[in-house]
């Protein structure tokens, strides 16, 4: 049997770490990714200049100085906004700042000097989810301009509100066009996800590099890893298929 | 204009001729990483798409486990695999190929190539099994061999058909490559991260980098345009 001489929960966690990632990613990257493809479908010239700017600025260069741009600039742009704090509680007397919404947690404490730190995972999860939103943006995009228009008239023609055309009609076919790309965003971001670990986020890639460096075994932890990563690549692979073929069962040849 | 612009330059303590010189060092990295992986992951790629598409079953099926698991897993892990894998082998300090290897620039190359001959294999197999069923059948009624066949009628025109798939790798290549500066080579990405860690300043730093790629993106975008031209002017 595979030994891991003792790091195999350790590494484990870093898998369940690593799904978590993706998942709480592709949840931003989708709300992200239906924003700009409405924004560049049917919004206003300036909102549609900045869904251009973002999917092609994002997209033209590599996540890896992304990652580091928007987790490296996340620090130094709390640190000011720290210091914008603290003189709020010179001036206004506020002692602490707390949010904690189940994932993310910002904290502010006032005793030993001022500080702001958003935790690593919430970082890579917003980091991740906006390069991702980006690419797709452009696959919901094209989603919606292949959804027939004569049959949102005829929606509209039915009396049906702007909420009810989306949900009926707009939302199930371009879900249909949408699949292909999104499964294949997905699949890019699983493996995107073993980036954060040069930012410093514990994912299996980074324990599993601390294991190989202090055992002087890396392929007894680095093929193991790579094992988890074709697994979750090959289950994604069978659940996308059969997410094809239900939103296909309206469509002759399925 | 560059007298205002060498004034400019001289006022900021940044974006010194030394500093800049370092992103120019890491963009000639970049560029020979990318330019390397792409050309020789083609060349082995083309015969692979081809052995891809036989009809002998386990020999396709070789080919396509090498392109699953290469598309597959992360090239991080793949880079940590050939780079610390490889490097960490009992004896291979002493073996006359370890000059290559002490440098991260070898071990970075192979798994680049390795990574983009997976990619690439998949795109043109993708465009060999789409050629014209009747073109190889009047092929064949000239009397010409398999080889002649492949040769004069299916690659030039899966060439032709894989163009807009391939140009999308390469651009994907150039950014894959920035997984270098992990290993300790200076890349424009490597070269970001250093002048960061110097003045503390991650939005000039990594901004400078990422416009530099945003460059190399639209000069790769321009060569794929060029060549699509020349690749469907009988269509024209």
């Amino acid at each position: 049997m595979l030994d891991l001489q003792g790091y195999g929960p350790s590494i484990f966690n870093g898998a369940i770490l690593t799904v978590k990632l993706a998942i709480f990613s592709l949840i931003i990257a989708v709300l992200l990714g239906l924003i700009t493809a409405v924004a560049r479908y049917s919004g206003g010239k300036i909102s549609s200049a900045i869904a251009l700017a973002y999917t092609n600025l994002v997209r033209g260069v590599p996540d890896l100085v992304l990652m580091m741009l928007i987790y490296f600039g996340l620090q130094v742009g709390l640190n000011n906004f720290s210091e914008w704090l603290y003189e709020l509680h010179e001036t206004y007397a506020i002692n602490a700042f707390y949010i904690e919404q189940g994932w993310l947690t910002l904290s502010a404490f006032y005793e030993d000097g001022m500080y702001i730190t958003i935790d690593e995972f919430s970082a890579g999860v917003l980091t991740i989810g906006f390069i991702f939103g980006a690419y797709m943006g452009e696959t919901f995009r094209g989603a919606l301009l292949s959804v027939d228009k004569g049959q949102l008239e005829a929606a509209t023609a039915y009396g049906m509100s702007d909420w009810q055309v989306f949900r009926r009609v707009m939302f199930p076919q371009m879900m249909r066009f949408a699949l292909p790309g999104i499964g294949n965003n997905w699949l890019v971001l699983v493996k995107t996800t073993a980036l954060v670990s040069v930012i410093g986020l514990s994912d299996m890639v980074k324990l599993a590099k601390e294991a190989a460096m202090t055992t002087y075994e890396p392929f007894l932890f680095f093929i193991p890893v790579a094992f988890v990563y074709l697994a979750i690549t090959t289950v994604s692979e069978i659940v996308l298929k059969y997410l094809e073929n239900h939103f296909s069962k309206g469509v002759e040849g399925h | 204009m560059l007298d205002q612009l060498v004034a400019l330059l001289e006022q900021n303590e940044m974006f010194t001729p030394s500093i800049l010189n370092e992103y120019w060092d890491g963009t000639v990295l970049t560029v020979q990483l990318t330019f390397l992986s792409v050309v020789i992951g083609f060349f082995l790629a083309v015969p692979l798409a081809i052995i891809r598409t036989s009809k002998y079953v386990w020999l396709s099926r070789t080919i396509w486990l090498f392109t699953y698991v290469f598309r597959g897993t992360p090239l991080l892990i793949q880079l940590y695999l050939i780079y610390y894998g490889v490097t960490m082998i009992d004896g291979i300090q002493d073996s006359p190929i370890w000059f290559l290897l002490e440098d991260a620039f070898y071990p970075c190359l192979l798994a680049f190539v390795l990574n983009t001959a997976a990619y690439s294999t998949e795109i043109i197999r993708g465009s060999l099994v789409t050629t014209d069923k009747g073109e190889i059948e009047a092929a064949e009624a000239y009397g010409m061999n398999y080889w002649q066949i492949l040769r004069r009628i299916i690659l030039p025109s899966a060439f032709r058909r894989a163009l807009p798939a391939y140009s999308n790798e390469v651009i994907f290549m150039l950014h894959a490559t920035s997984i270098a500066s992990v290993v300790t080579l200076v890349d424009i990405t490597g070269a970001g991260y250093n002048v960061y860690s110097r003045f503390y300043a991650p939005f000039e730093a990594f901004i400078f980098a990422g416009g530099i790629y945003l460059c190399l993106c639209f000069a790769i975008f321009a060569v794929f345009q060029r060549l699509e031209k020349r690749a469907f002017r009988h269509l024209a």
